[in-house]
């Protein structure tokens, strides 16, 4: 009988090393890059183009949430290269140390990135070592012209009692708490305790008129004409009035996020300098540009801006705002663990009234 | 060692890779905290008035849509079986009587065939405000029907994605009841009545325990249904737990959660299992 588990173990053992050989064999002739970006958040033809050029294997996951990404990037169980987290994320990462600087010089393509945008990154990469933007926007209200009275400009529409079950929110802590507290004049990054009471409230309220709290459906339910208002990112909303030119996007006169995601290293990367020159790639106007016409969402690279053919496109205020002309736009940031905890538990509080 | 053992290694390793160390996992984190100490919080969590209201939900929605199944499934199975009954039998025995309950088989059986998810997507297209339902009431000019994003609409899943596993237990335990008996107490005066409370519904009674378990328990632990059919205005014990993973990112309360749901589950087996001793009910 031991013998046989024996036998057993030793099968166990050589199909894993086999497995692992089955890892090894995949290398592109020069190496290999893992990246973690998000679902839907490149042209699947850019990253073959890297491929055939560079002769770097990409080996490419994403991730849903920046919250599911950060225990698997933290656990090690694949060790990442390139990962494009958001802002307040892109802090958390600096804070605990998680992040290697970025060799610029390596990256020669960054002079495409506009240096606003590098300005903007000081709020969570103070000294711009660790990120490089890839995609921003905004978050605003997009609506349905054929089903309100009148244009919207302001939060407080998402209370207003004749849109009662045509609301859409964003279900998602952050968001949702920054759409109250910029209604009522805050920062959405208070940590105050009356504040975020006042937001919770206002939350709570605002729950019976609310027709369903979604995020990515918002798209797909605003285009069918299933509800008039709802809480949107630019990117989708660009997407959406494509498909559905009733739709209107705007960006509240109170204010809003404006939310940048960033190529980082991990400090753990093996394959810093193939993760160098991903990133080098991305950063290549003629690939930001099929990467914006894929997935739509504001691309900071000013170079490639220049290449949109559309007109209406390059000049969109959606997608390329000029941020100069509105008032209170902030960044998310980290808020710690005992911030985090306190937003998670106030919306837990609105989630289940 | 003798030879079943040696046959059953297969799945003695399966069941520890994807069964015991998951679970073991489950219970360090839910019984630990940040720093790794023993802390019985997590699942003491489940007091606080916002976790205990969604088990209250949970609890309740998954209840009423168990007892909806059982309506629903045992008249289903009853149908189903008299076909058989009567073949059984030399009754009534007609080639239109068994092509007539293959019909019912195969449209029971048949939604089965796809994914759990794709179902419960098409039912959101159904119910929504301009969805297919509600645009053929429209036009034959009737009220609009108005439960999606509601208690409603995630029973309504419930039961539609459930009831397949009330139908088949209770089935087969009608199927194992022998028409003699039945014939038997006819004989001695009995009517359908007394037949079906005296006879047949005590001899189904472990198969509606195990259809029961069956449609309670994942009715109780779901968290998907709630998302798609109520808007994620409802927020079910299972959702509750899964945004603690994906969006708190706080893996010890979920799992502490996890615990005290578990136990539910295990309750609710023990009391199949009293019941149902001789195995008669159970088996899919």
């Amino acid at each position: 009988m031991k013998k046989l588990y024996c036998l057993i173990f030793i099968l166990c053992s050589s199909l894993s090393f086999l497995l692992t050989g089955c890892g090894n064999s995949a290398f592109g002739e020069n190496g290999q890059v893992i990246v973690y970006n998000w679902g839907e958040y490149i042209d699947p033809m850019a990253i073959d183009m890297f491929e055939e050029e560079t002769g770097i294997k990409v080996i490419y996951e994403e991730f849903e949430t920046n919250e599911i990404m950060y225990p698997k990037m933290v656990s090690g169980s694949t060790v990442y290269d390139v990962i494009c987290p958001s802002d307040y994320m892109i802090q958390k990462m600096i804070e605990n140390d998680l992040l290697a600087e970025i060799n610029f010089d390596h990256i020669p393509n960054v002079v495409n990135i506009g240096t606003q945008y590098f300005e903007q990154s000081k709020e969570f990469d103070p000294e711009n070592k660790y990120s490089i933007p890839y995609c921003f926007g905004t978050v605003g209200i997009l609506y349905n012209k054929t089903m309100v009275k009148e244009p919207i400009d302001s939060w407080a529409v998402l209370w207003d009692e004749t849109y009662y079950d045509n609301i859409l929110m964003q279900d998602s802590v952050r968001d949702a708490f920054m759409v109250a507290l910029k209604l009522n004049g805050y920062s959405m990054n208070t940590l105050n305790q009356t504040e975020l009471e006042t937001a919770k409230n206002a939350l709570i309220q605002q729950k019976k008129l609310v027709q369903a709290y979604v995020i990515d459906q918002v798209r797909d339910k605003m285009i069918s004409g299933e509800a008039a208002i709802g809480v949107i990112y630019s990117g989708e909303a660009i997407y959406t009035i494509r498909e559905n030119p009733d739709l209107v996007y705007v960006i509240p006169k109170e204010g809003t996020n404006v939310w940048i995601d960033s190529w980082v290293i991990p400090k753990n990367a093996v394959n810093k300098e193939n993760a160098e020159a991903f990133i080098n790639f991305m950063c290549r106007p003629d690939i930001a540009l099929i990467n914006f016409e894929y997935i739509t969402y504001s691309t900071p690279n000013t170079a490639a801006q220049a290449l949109i053919e559309d007109n209406d496109i390059r000049t969109s205020p959606i997608a390329f705002p000029d941020l100069s002309l509105y008032k209170n736009l902030e960044t998310f940031q980290y808020l710690g663990v005992e911030g985090t905890e306190l937003y998670n538990n106030l919306w837990k509080e609105v989630k289940v009234y | 060692m003798n030879k079943k053992k040696l046959l059953g290694t297969p799945y003695f390793i399966w069941s520890t890779l994807f069964i015991l160390i998951p679970l073991g996992i489950v219970f360090y984190y839910g019984l630990t905290d940040e720093s790794g100490a023993f802390t019985l919080n997590n699942v003491m969590a489940i007091s606080s008035p916002g976790h205990a209201k969604s088990l209250w939900i949970s609890l309740g929605l998954s209840l009423v849509s168990t007892l909806i199944c059982l309506f629903l499934a045992y008249p289903l199975a009853m149908i189903l079986c008299s076909g058989d009954h009567s073949l059984q039998t030399g009754f009534l025995s007609s080639k239109s009587n068994a092509a007539h309950k293959n019909i019912i088989v195969l449209i029971f059986i048949l939604p089965m065939w796809m994914n759990f998810l794709l179902r419960t997507l098409a039912w959101q297209t159904l119910l929504e405000k301009t969805g297919v339902i509600n645009n053929i009431l429209a036009f034959l000019h009737l009220p609009a029907l108005k439960i999606i994003n509601t208690p409603y609409a995630i029973i309504l899943g419930m039961v539609y994605n459930f009831l397949p596993f009330m139908v088949l237990p209770v089935y087969n335990s009608l199927i194992k009841i022998d028409p003699n008996v039945i014939h038997a107490a006819r004989d001695l005066g009995a009517n359908e009545f007394q037949v079906f409370t005296k006879i047949t519904l005590p001899l189904t009674t472990p198969g509606i325990i195990s259809g029961i378990t069956m449609v309670f328990i994942p009715a109780l632990t779901t968290f998907l249904i709630s998302k798609l059919l109520g808007g994620g205005k409802i927020l079910l014990i299972g959702n509750v737990i899964e945004e603690e993973f994906t969006q708190a990112s706080n893996w010890h309360l979920g799992s502490g959660l996890s615990i005290v749901l578990m136990m539910f589950i295990i309750f609710n087996m023990v009391v199949s299992a009293v019941f149902d001793k001789d195995g008669k009910g159970g088996t899919l």
